[in-house]
């Protein structure tokens, strides 16, 4: 097919009326600009997806592509019908790490605009599902030539394969007043730390991190996460009476006592008479809802923190999983506290390096080998913020149960200060 | 290739980028120093920092697979009409920070005459969080982007308003892995039949073994096929999820007839009020009728129409399913309730109703 003529795409046309942005309009600008070296790559790939759209079925096939000194973070994608569509036949991504929180520039943007003209096909998702900047469409040949230009400018590959993954997270500290720890920090720490992992793919399966910086998890790290750093605080939330009054004034009694006292999963909040809060704070498990609502009387306490929840994964292949609670709280301050952060991060890592069946990931390692086992391992003691109850089974020996119990015993003492015997 | 080959950059493994670099100077200043927010309007969030620093927000869908003239546009919005500075929201959003309220409705004007819908907060109807599909993916079931717009096109006036009874999540999924995530409703590829094998390439293409123990019920199995060595698959046992195919591509699982679509709902990754819950499933077989899927779209119409009109405020679809009833639910929607809702996969017992909590 010569390179000049347009391959009709009666389906693709159809998805340029509308009211939202429209990609098709997008692809064929990219195919219309006069002289660009990525014009007939971009019309043999409306052609391919429009013969997609016929056919109902893809066209892509895998392979190995990769740059110097790296062994993954480029999705190779070869054509299976390059004989019609030649000008795309090597559509590889390289999927980018983006700045915590997705902060760019309009110089940034513009800048990594004009390495993809040059080097790519000019199209650009902001951002993949893995939380990726995908720089989509380059060549075998171009493919070194494209990442070098974007490492000159300070970006470097994401993850892919059996490997450490770009993580995620949410805006956090930079614009959000929900926010209980620096998101950025700990993401940039944990990755930086671990590159290797990230870009000399050598772990049994895919490892993820997600930062979210309050329980609302806007980055969907327990649903997604291997790991996943979930904000919360242990003090008392702050409530700021004059704001609740005036927030009951404007909506009404019966509306706060419907959709924010009565909403509370834990029954922790009661309306006075006079139209103050009161909270049980004890009872409370930082769900968010009335903070939520409530944004301007209610704000998180002042010793806050992290949860530290493992194991959330999709349906392959024993079916899905969300992260269960691992560390109830960390505290995430100082340096140090951070440095404790990675240091641990990286003995989970080591744990799933060493003990993950290929192609398993760390919640079905933790429930092949059960839970006890892995908090062992990990050097990590028990606690009941990590259940929604006791087991329920009869069936476990508990020949060393009192010795358990003494240790649990010393623990508490010594959390509370006390000076424990044995010592 | 050669050139470069013969004489490689060393690369700069930099790793994750400084977000300071680029970060808007009023968040750089008040990082981690944020007070209270509301929304002036759909499509605005008005942050005010502990020492009263204000910032507002704009923000506007994007069709996320963009060209270089969408980006550039929507950096000529950005230094014309903001400060320059922008970030992207998980669901491919982008958001104008501006240090001054009056660049607020220029900046609306410009993104709108540009034909980018401002909304995607409170309680809207956000952009769908999407994958690949016949774009890029290696597997893909269905496209993505296409049948996303097509939603989007559908749900446009939930964006740019605010009137759901909370937020509402749709994802899609060009395959049973779901890389399109958990959603209040997410409309998945479904396949309904079993892999087709390519004998001839078998041997040639996959590492049998690890083919054989990806397989979640043991249905794969080797054999020696027209004296090749390949894979056999016992139909009986084989639930067509799909797992065999990216390991295996001769073991192709679409179907031009045969790849349908399910729609799933409840999924809620917040734990706001209840704890996070997967979607479930409501109704399969759906035909894969892009670009513009209508019979998915008639059902996914129909069950926000009835969220909207029935959950009490702050609800999310699975608290409102939770509270009113499955049976309700389904009755409702004009839905089917079939043996197929019936889970039978590990843990299935623990989603059965085990109490005398019935719903007339």
């Amino acid at each position: 097919m010569a390179n000049n003529s347009h391959h009709e795409t009666p389906n693709l046309d159809q998805l340029e009326a509308g009211p939202w942005p429209s990609f098709v309009t997008g692809l064929k600008r990219l195919r219309d600009t006069k002289g660009a070296q990525y014009a007939p790559m971009m019309n043999d790939l409306l052609g391919q997806l429009e013969h997609s759209y016929q056919k109902k079925m893809g066209f892509w096939k895998g392979g190995t592509v990769s740059v110097f000194g790296y062994g993954g973070g480029i999705i190779p994608r070869f054509s299976e019908v390059a004989k019609d569509y030649p000008a795309s036949k090597e559509f590889h991504t390289l999927r980018i790490m983006p700045p915590p929180g997705n902060h760019y520039t309009t110089d940034l943007l513009r800048n990594m605009c004009d390495i993809w003209e040059e080097h790519g096909s000019g199209l650009i998702a902001f951002h993949g599902q893995s939380g990726d900047i995908m720089f989509q469409g380059c060549t075998t040949e171009n493919t070194q030539k494209a990442f070098d230009a974007l490492n000159k400018i300070g970006f470097d590959l994401g993850g892919a394969g059996p490997a450490l993954r770009t993580a995620m997270s949410c805006v956090g500290h930079a614009r959000c007043e929900m926010s209980c720890y620096d998101e950025q920090k700990a993401h940039r720490e944990i990755i930086n730390e671990f590159l290797d992992e990230m870009h000399r793919p050598a772990l049994p399966y895919k490892f993820k991190f997600k930062f979210s910086g309050c329980p609302n998890d806007c980055v969907n790290a327990i649903h997604r996460a291997d790991f996943a750093v979930i904000g919360t605080w242990r003090d008392d939330m702050k409530v700021d009476q004059v704001e609740v009054k005036k927030y009951v004034k404007e909506v009404g009694r019966k509306y706060v006592i419907d959709s924010v006292i009565a909403m509370c999963p834990t029954r922790a909040l009661s309306l006075n008479d006079d139209d103050t809060l009161e909270v049980d704070n004890k009872s409370c498990v930082r769900c968010m809802h009335c903070l939520n609502v409530m944004n301007k009387a209610l704000s998180p306490g002042d010793d806050k923190g992290a949860s530290i929840l493992m194991g959330g994964k999709r349906s392959l292949k024993v079916g899905d999983l969300m992260g269960t609670v691992i560390k109830p709280f960390i505290k995430l301050d100082t340096d140090e506290d951070y440095e404790e952060l990675v240091e641990f991060a990286g003995e989970c890592i080591d744990f799933f390096a060493d003990n993950a069946l290929e192609h398993e990931r760390i919640g079905e390692t933790i429930d092949r080998v059960g839970l006890p086992s892995f908090l062992e391992a990990i050097e990590v003691d028990p606690d009941p913020n990590m259940v929604n109850h006791p087991r329920t089974s009869s069936y476990v020996r508990t020949d060393d149960f009192t010795d358990e119990a003494d240790k649990y015993f010393e623990r508490k003492a010594r959390e509370a200060g006390l000076t424990v015997a044995a010592e | 290739m050669s050139e470069a080959a013969a004489t490689p950059r060393e690369p700069d493994e930099v790793g994750v980028p400084n977000p300071f670099d680029y970060m808007h100077p009023v968040l750089k200043d008040n990082f981690g120093n944020w007070d209270w927010h509301d929304r002036p309007r759909p499509g605005v969030l008005h942050h005010v920092s502990k020492d009263g620093t204000e910032v507002w927000t704009v923000r506007a869908g994007t069709q996320r697979q963009m060209d270089v003239y969408t980006i550039r546009t929507l950096c000529d919005i950005g230094d014309k009409f903001a400060e320059g500075h922008v970030r992207f929201t998980t669901r491919a959003n982008i958001e104008y920070m501006v240090s001054k309220e009056e660049m607020v409705d220029p900046l609306i004007e410009a993104l709108t005459a540009e034909g980018f819908p401002i909304g995607g907060t409170g309680n809207s109807i956000s952009m769908v969080s999407h994958t690949q599909g016949w774009l890029h993916c290696d597997i893909p079931g269905t496209d993505a982007s296409g049948v996303v717009k097509g939603l989007m096109d559908m749900v446009h006036d939930d964006f740019i308003k605010e009137e759901m009874p909370n937020r509402v999540r749709i994802t899609t999924s060009c395959c049973q892995i779901n890389c399109g995530g958990q959603g209040d409703i997410a409309i998945n590829v479904q396949y309904t039949k079993p892999p087709k094998i390519n004998h001839d390439l078998v041997s040639a293409t996959c590492e049998r073994p690890s083919v054989v123990a990806r397989c979640p019920v043991a249905a794969i199995r080797p054999a020696m096929v027209n004296g090749k060595p390949s894979l056999e698959v016992d139909e009986k046992k084989c639930i067509c999820c799909g797992a065999c195919y990216p390991p295996c591509p001769p073991m192709q699982i679409n179907g031009e007839e045969s790849t349908k679509l399910a729609i799933w709902v409840g999924g809620k990754h917040s734990n706001a009020r209840t704890k996070p819950t997967f979607h479930k499933l409501v109704v399969a077989n759906l035909p894969n009728n892009a670009p513009h899927w209508p019979e998915v779209n008639e059902i996914v119409k129909k069950i926000l129409v009835c969220y909207k009109e029935n959950a009490r405020d702050w609800e999310r679809m699975g608290e409102w399913i939770e509270r009113i009833g499955w049976p309700r639910f389904f009755e409702m929607t004009e839905l089917a309730f079939t043996h197929h809702h019936l889970d039978t996969w590990t843990g299935a017992r623990n989603t059965m109703n085990m109490s005398t909590h019935i719903h007339f």
